[in-house]
């Protein structure tokens, strides 16, 4: 009940504040100046007005919510730690957080090194039909999450005649149950966010060999360096600013993973699969207990920033 | 010279070796897509034999006649197309105008208010969520499109992008002169500033669209109704609700991908450049 009026302070104040005369442009005389200001409060409202409403408030009243008892429709009581104690002792919770670094780790690892073999590949001189494979690496990026997990639930269907199991089965293996076995649901999701994420990673890092001057290459070739020199003492230190993005923005992909669980698990939360953002909204929108799921919400929030710093300080030590 | 002939040949080996590592990785991307045109024209009962079918059969119009009778399969992308224009129309203006204003106009508090802009892409979506939809329900926009449109136009992101555009390509001479001649500052904005972003404005256009057709934790959460369902949530249904039809499945997939292929194909460098350019430049 209380919060509505909480935000409007944090935010910006669309009244023009009185510019302070005599600064930076000399060239434009006061009346102008104010004009100019006022015109710039003007065209950066709309986005403070909507964020304050759709952004900054809500996230302010998830902090608030996560000491409540709310199922969203009755009185709130405060509850203090409580959420927070029920999540982190919850053992599907450190399951989905579990998960959720294991797809993380499977899905995103390999989609960055192969992402730089193939760049590299893709970035060799004289090579044909480059656009042709830059397209088609490049295509399953356009395709919807929802569709990958769709196409690719049905591939890694647990029958003998899920694809998959068609070509473990005649390869001699037998058949995986994927989608109710506890490493087979990871390995079925990570393959679809590896499908989906790879050709997008390859380009942003074609991208970074093209930034490379080839003096560099040349210079190198002189001095008799071999492909594999090249590549240790050139390419990856030029390279280490799109690493770190790419890492990055992979980390952060990775755990806010919730369509392919979703879509592949349906509506069972099977445990095997259920990442945070999959055992949040299990919180939300199935209990209907939404102060535990945004304690969820919270949690998840700083593990983001940890991880986040964690991760720049780590790359950042690559080839130092 | 007998030295330079084995070079050459190592480098071809080398070459082939590129050929066929970027054939396989070409091959593995689009296999999906066709194995769900595979699937989107067989019978359920030909998808799950053993061996399952490997090669389209004669059932593409009955697999999405039946997609159809379960779906509001052409309601839904509607739906999506106007969420995804809609919102990318909006935040197109929106942005370049903030952005503008950031890149050319002074004002007390500009550092702070973009530096807390910056702050905010950092923020996971998910944070808010509950209480986002808790103020959706209080507007009474549960089923609207709305609530995906409205929240939708707040994009950081994009006008970073624009103020970084426009301070590099709009050159200040060219404001003063038209500040000289009288201009309004929006007609500077409309008449010097939009002609000049134009490409800016395409690479913004390509990401926000993607990213809002593919949209699919907020729209699943707001839109409960099956008149109001996007694409992505209506697959979802087709999947959810429904006996297992893989080619029924399958081939409401295979359409609804379809045409954002041929578009990604008939402008790929375009799509490639400006998906991937958004990442790298931020």
């Amino acid at each position: 009940m209380a919060q509505p009026q909480l935000q409007p302070q944090t935010e910006t104040k669309p009244v023009p504040a009185k510019p302070s005369p005599g600064k930076k442009r000399p060239f434009f005389h006061l009346s102008e100046k104010k004009k100019d200001a006022l015109s710039g409060y003007l065209y950066i409202s709309p986005f403070y007005l909507l964020f304050a409403i759709f952004g900054l408030f809500p996230m302010l009243f998830s902090f608030y919510l996560g000491f409540q008892k709310w199922n969203g429709l009755g009185e709130m009581e405060f509850v203090g730690l409580q959420n927070f104690r029920f999540v982190l002792s919850d053992p599907i919770f450190w399951k989905s957080l579990f998960n959720t670094a294991a797809i993380g780790i499977i899905g995103t690892l390999p989609q960055l090194i192969i992402g730089i073999i193939l760049a590299y590949a893709l970035n060799s001189a004289l090579l044909k039909f480059k656009s042709f494979f830059r397209v088609s690496i490049f295509m399953p990026y356009v395709t919807s999450t929802v569709a990958v997990a769709i196409v690719f639930g049905v591939m890694f269907n647990s029958q003998d005649f899920g694809l998959m199991n068609v070509v473990l089965n005649w390869l001699g293996f037998d058949s995986v149950s994927w989608s109710t076995s506890e490493w087979g649901v990871k390995i079925a999701i990570s393959t679809m966010v590896f499908w989906r994420w790879v050709g997008y990673n390859t380009i942003i890092y074609l991208a970074g060999l093209q930034g490379i001057p080839n003096d560099l290459y040349e210079a190198a070739k002189i001095d008799g360096a071999s492909i594999r020199q090249q590549i240790q003492y050139i390419t990856i230190p030029m390279l280490k600013p799109i690493i770190i993005l790419t890492v990055f923005l992979s980390t952060i992909g990775a755990m806010q993973l919730f369509t392919e669980p979703l879509v592949f698990l349906g509506r069972s939360f099977r445990e095997e699969g259920i990442t945070v953002v999959l055992y949040l909204y299990r919180e939300a929108f199935s209990n209907m207990a939404f102060g535990t799921a945004s304690a969820t919400a919270i949690i998840l929030f700083f593990i983001i920033i940890v991880l986040s710093s964690i991760n720049v300080f780590f790359t950042n030590r690559i080839g130092r | 010279m007998s030295k330079t002939i084995g070079k050459t040949r190592k480098l071809s080996i080398s070459k082939l070796f590129v050929y066929f590592l970027l054939l396989v990785a070409a091959i593995l991307s689009v296999f999906p897509f066709y194995w769900m045109f595979v699937m989107a024209a067989n019978h359920n009962s030909a998808i799950n034999a053993v061996p399952p079918a490997f090669i389209p059969g004669k059932q593409l119009v009955e697999n999405f006649q039946n997609v159809l009778s379960n779906i509001d399969f052409f309601g839904a992308m509607w739906n999506s197309l106007i969420v995804a224009s809609v919102t990318t129309a909006g935040v197109l203006i929106l942005c370049s105008l903030a952005g503008f204003a950031f890149a050319k106009f002074q004002f007390k508090g500009k550092n702070l208010l973009f530096i807390f802009l910056l702050v905010t892409m950092m923020v996971p979506p998910q944070l808010g969520l509950i209480p986002q939809y808790y103020i959706i329900t209080k507007l009474d926009w549960v089923n609207d499109l709305k609530a995906i449109i409205v929240p939708g136009m707040i994009d950081a992101f994009g006008i970073f992008w624009m103020r970084q555009y426009i301070s590099s390509n709009v050159p200040d001479e060219l404001i003063d002169a038209a500040k000289i001649d009288g201009c309004s500052n929006f007609r500077i904005y409309w008449n010097i500033a939009v002609p000049v972003i134009i490409p800016a404005f395409a690479t913004l256009a390509i990401i926000k669209f993607m990213y809002m057709w593919n949209d699919f934790l907020w729209p699943l959460v707001v839109l409960r109704e099956e008149s109001s369902y996007t694409i992505q949530i209506a697959l979802r249904n087709l999947i959810d609700n429904y006996v297992r039809d893989n080619g029924m499945i399958l081939s409401g997939t295979f359409w609804a991908t379809v045409p954002l292929i041929i578009i990604f194909l008939l402008f790929n460098r375009m799509f490639i450049q400006s998906l991937t350019q958004g990442a790298v430049k931020s």
